[in-house]
């Protein structure tokens, strides 16, 4: 292959080196109203009144609303594809708040002093309702989170919203009961995730103005552009024909914007005064005011042989939705499908609920709810591995399914390709765990341990993703690639462009990419679920092929051949009979706009009834200071089987990141809230992301295989990333220091905590 | 008040609120490399250069830039091209956003520590943070570039 599966830079690589203004915010006309949103000092309360004329009155504001101006439909924020499974339950603003941070009043005006004046102006009457910030006294609280006549699901999800439970849910094979009884161990856990942040360094930012047609036009950096358009026209009471939505380049998402968080806020400022408008959130809103990882309780009960059989693993997971239940429901249906189905037990049985709370709603980070899983489950395998007194790498050797099993647990087909053992196995050299694993590494002021984890993740979401691609031939010879999927730093725009040149037998520069414009790209559910090389992928692939036919028939017209005598390799259109007859793609590309011509161009269109697992083994070696407990990663040694890696540079970087959010989330990244709901950490300086002194050389491999129905026989690589350090850094400190974290993030405090228990439990 | 602060080498009179940051001051007359990510002087995305040394440009009064020269990334651009290059073929930078202030933070690093070691170029760089990228194609392509002493 010539340029799929080459280390190529990315497409934009040169504009983002230098500078070039090519972000939301860069492009925004100098005219735009600038857009400012009051929010609520309180966790649950009632609007009694809201005094907006002072504010009003200063000069160059130009508007203040409140929910007594906006349109009473509910509808969610999260970007999925219709109908959505998570519950309408929002308005863009509304007399009840249900966590510090939900908008109040939304204030447009000539410039930021002035907007900043008018807020302070704003007199709200609340009266306050009793909070339920802990989630694990949501259910039947006494407070209802959602009492309103008008909330609805488009289908059923398992929820009674009286009961403050949002969804509810699960799935199970075999006779669970029968299997653990005849089991050698039962061992039964739980543990806890909390909360995090998906901090991208671009905070959330959109513009809206109206076209010359009174159009709503909504510049926005998000990852849904298509989604967007249809939430936006429903929650403003729009056609969607109103509305058109285009994404530039984006400053990272990692989930975080497949929520619309910023969009509605300048789009109903433009429809009100007809002036442009646009808001760009603050790091401390980003903190407090958008979405998080979704904060669990995840209980494993695993039934294993003596000789690390695994044989029953039963799952049940507490979800915290927060205010809104954007993506609650299906983040928390990973927990259980994309851990449990790493093992082939003779029973399985995955249920969960989802409760509302008066904290930030939760919403899509990079993993979705596989995170969340892997912590548990892994956890739990790590430990009965130390109880039965096996390898933690043999004993999943020992029992994960092999390529072609079936796979009862995961909803969303076998194990069509896999070379998970080998990950495995080549993870193990490269981190010396036959050296280091079980082996004391203690200097008395320091101790070392080894830790693993495995894991999967999905390509896209089985016979719901749509992704769209279109090619078109131009005029002199080079190529439109026009897409709807959403490059927010990931490289998709580059990996596509490569499957085209792959498939079109040209080199990328003849590829220009374009993307996204609801008004000319093509459908795209969006970059999200890990369907973009997959999904996206085999939609270029798809166009690329059938147009490559279309210029072979043109040629052969020209060459006045026929069509089973023409060949077309990348550059000429040629006779197989007669190579002298031949038409250049240039030549042939100009005469196909003169005259008698066709213009070609194609779409085409692809989902899958399958959703391939991509899969990863990670290896943590970590030192714990024994005197302050403080954690450092020494080493983290990852193989992922991705499939065929379309761009190994791409891959190798979107792994190591990966693995960096993933560390942040084992040792530091927590969001706080106080006993009265308002976040404690909604800033770099209290919720610490790892700097580059925190992270070591983080090392990846691939051991690819070949996944049949992916492009070139790739799967995906953006998300599966992020599962393995939890697990495996919580392991290697066990290893270390003989402390179990079972709620993460493994803190210093806790450890030196379990380590001073156990000397005193040694002691006594 | 009134400032006369130059910025790549053009000289900008204006008149600006007392209290304005040098980063608003920068993206106003279209400096668009400088970029915000946070109100803590956390993340050193908004990093240029006050009379050659790397400043916050979010926590600088531009009050303080008066009389003095300022230079962005659109100030060093043939330098910059030629390290995002390096960035480029190791496919070290993500999203980018991060890239501007990442820039000028390592094309200081060239200018302060000759032959810096890598333990001190993760010293020097570690207030400039990236969510994307986990760092270690970063830190390649800065040693690689440092070392082979790009002109
Ligand atoms: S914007 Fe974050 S340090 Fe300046
Ligand atoms: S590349 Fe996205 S923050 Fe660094």
């Amino acid at each position: 292959m010539n340029t799929v599966n080459q280390p190529i830079p990315k497409i934009d690589a040169q504009a983002l080196t230098t500078g070039k203004g090519v972000y939301t915010d860069d492009l925004a006309p100098a005219n735009c109203l600038i857009v400012k949103v009051l929010r609520s000092p309180h966790a649950f309360a009632k609007i009694k009144s809201i005094k907006t004329d002072a504010a009003l009155k200063v000069n160059g504001i130009e508007c203040v609303l409140t929910y007594a101006d906006m349109p009473k439909i509910r509808y969610t924020l999260a970007g999925q594809s219709y109908p959505e499974p998570s519950p309408y339950d929002r308005y863009i603003l509304e007399d009840i708040v249900r966590y510090v941070g939900d908008p109040v009043a939304i204030v447009a005006g000539r410039d930021e002093r002035t907007v900043d004046k008018a807020l302070k102006m704003i007199r709200v009457k609340y009266e306050l309702l009793p909070p339920v910030i802990d989630f694990e006294q949501a259910l039947d609280n006494p407070s209802v989170i959602h009492p309103e006549a008008d909330y609805f699901n488009n289908f059923p999800i398992g929820g009674d919203v009286k009961r403050n439970l949002l969804a509810s849910g699960g799935h199970s094979g075999g006779d669970l009961d029968a299997v653990f009884s005849s089991c050698d161990i039962v061992q039964e856990e739980t543990y806890y995730t909390k909360a995090n942040a998906q901090a991208m360094m671009e905070t959330f930012r959109t513009y809206t103005y109206l076209d010359h047609n009174s159009r709503l036009t909504v510049v926005t950096s998000t990852q849904v552009p298509f989604h967007c358009r249809r939430q936006i026209a429903r929650a403003l009471g729009l056609p969607k024909s109103a509305v058109r939505v285009i994404k530039p380049r984006i400053g990272g998402g990692f989930g975080a914007k497949q929520t619309l968080v910023s969009e509605m806020f300048p789009a109903v400022v433009t429809m009100r005064t007809g002036r442009p408008a646009k808001i760009v959130y603050t790091r401390q809103e980003t903190f407090a005011a958008s979405n998080s990882r979704h904060q669990m309780r995840v209980t494993v009960k695993v039934g294993a042989m003596k000789d690390g059989t695994i044989r029953a693993l039963d799952v049940y997971a507490l979800s915290n939705a927060g205010a809104y239940g954007e993506h609650a429901s299906t983040t928390v249906g990973l927990v259980g499908s994309k851990s449990i189905a790493l093992y082939t037990p003779e029973a399985y049985r995955f249920h969960y609920d989802v409760v509302y709370t008066n904290t930030m709603a939760g919403g899509a980070f990079r993993g979705y709810g596989a995170t969340q899983g892997c912590f548990a489950v892994e956890s739990a395998i790590n430990q009965l591995a130390d109880r039965l007194g096996l390898d933690p790498a043999e004993i999943r050797l020992k029992n994960i399914p092999k390529q072609g099993a079936a796979m009862p647990a995961y909803l969303d087909g076998p194990l069509s390709s896999s070379r998970l053992d080998e990950c495995i196995r080549r993870g193990m050299e490269m981190i010396g765990w036959k050296e280091k694993f079980g082996i004391c590494r203690s200097d008395g002021k320091t101790a070392r341990g080894v830790g693993m984890a495995i894991t999967m993740q999905g390509s896209g979401i089985a016979n719901i993703d749509t992704c769209a691609a279109t090619i078109r031939l131009n005029d002199n010879g080079f190529y439109t690639l026009f897409i709807g999927a959403t490059d927010m730093g990931t490289g998709c725009d580059t990996i596509l462009a490569q499957m085209a040149a792959e498939t079109l037998h040209c080199p990328m520069e003849r590829i220009t990419v374009d993307g996204v414009d609801t008004d000319h790209s093509p459908f795209d559910k969006g970059s999200y679920a890990s369907g973009t090389t997959y999904l996206t992928g085999m939609a270029v692939v798809k166009a690329c092929t059938e147009l490559c036919e279309k210029i072979r028939r043109q040629g052969a017209l020209k060459l006045g051949i026929s069509l089973s005598q023409a060949a077309f390799d990348g550059d000429q259109v040629v006779s197989t009979l007669d190579p002298a007859q031949a038409i250049g793609l240039e030549p042939l590309a100009q005469q196909l706009v003169v005259g008698d011509g066709e213009w070609l161009q194609v779409t085409a269109t692809h989902s899958s009834p399958v959703s391939p697992p991509p899969l990863m083994a990670g290896f943590a070696d970590v030192e714990v200071d024994l005197g302050t407990g403080k954690v450092r990663v020494l080493d983290y040694a990852a193989v992922v089987d991705c499939g065929t890696v379309i761009n190994p540079n791409l891959a190798t970087v979107q792994a190591q990141g990966g693995i960096a959010q993933g560390i942040g989330m084992a040792l530091y990244e927590d969001i706080q809230y106080n006993p009265q709901g308002k976040m404690l950490n909604d800033s770099f300086m209290q919720y610490k992301i790892p700097s580059r002194l925190d992270l070591p050389d983080i090392r990846v491999e691939f051991a690819p295989s070949y996944e049949p129905s992916g492009p070139f026989g790739a799967k995906s690589i953006g998300e599966v990333v992020i599962n393995t350090p939890s697990p495996a850094i919580a392991s290697a400190i066990f290893q270390a220091t003989g402390v179990i974290c079972r709620s993460l993030p493994a803190t210093p405090e806790h450890i030196l905590l379990g380590m001073a228990k156990k000397q005193g439990g040694a002691g006594a | 008040m009134k400032v006369k602060i130059k910025v790549n080498g053009k000289l900008f009179d204006k008149h600006i609120p007392n209290d304005m940051m040098l980063i608003d001051f920068l993206r106003k007359y279209g400096f668009y490399s400088v970029k915000r990510g946070c109100e803590s002087s956390n993340c050193g995305l908004c990093t240029v250069w006050v009379d050659q040394k790397p400043v916050l440009s979010c926590s600088y009064p531009a009050a303080r830039a008066d009389g003095h020269e300022v230079t962005t990334l659109e100030g060093v651009l043939p330098e910059a091209e030629v390290f995002g290059r390096v960035m480029a073929s190791m496919g070290a930078e993500q999203c980018g956003f991060c890239s501007p202030g990442f820039v000028m933070a390592v094309l200081a690093l060239k200018r302060e520590i000759p032959n810096p070691t890598e333990e001190q170029a993760r010293e020097y760089l570690a207030g400039n943070l990236c969510r994307c990228s986990g760092y270690a194609s970063q830190m390649k392509a800065v040693m690689q570039y440092l070392k082979e002493g790009y002109q």
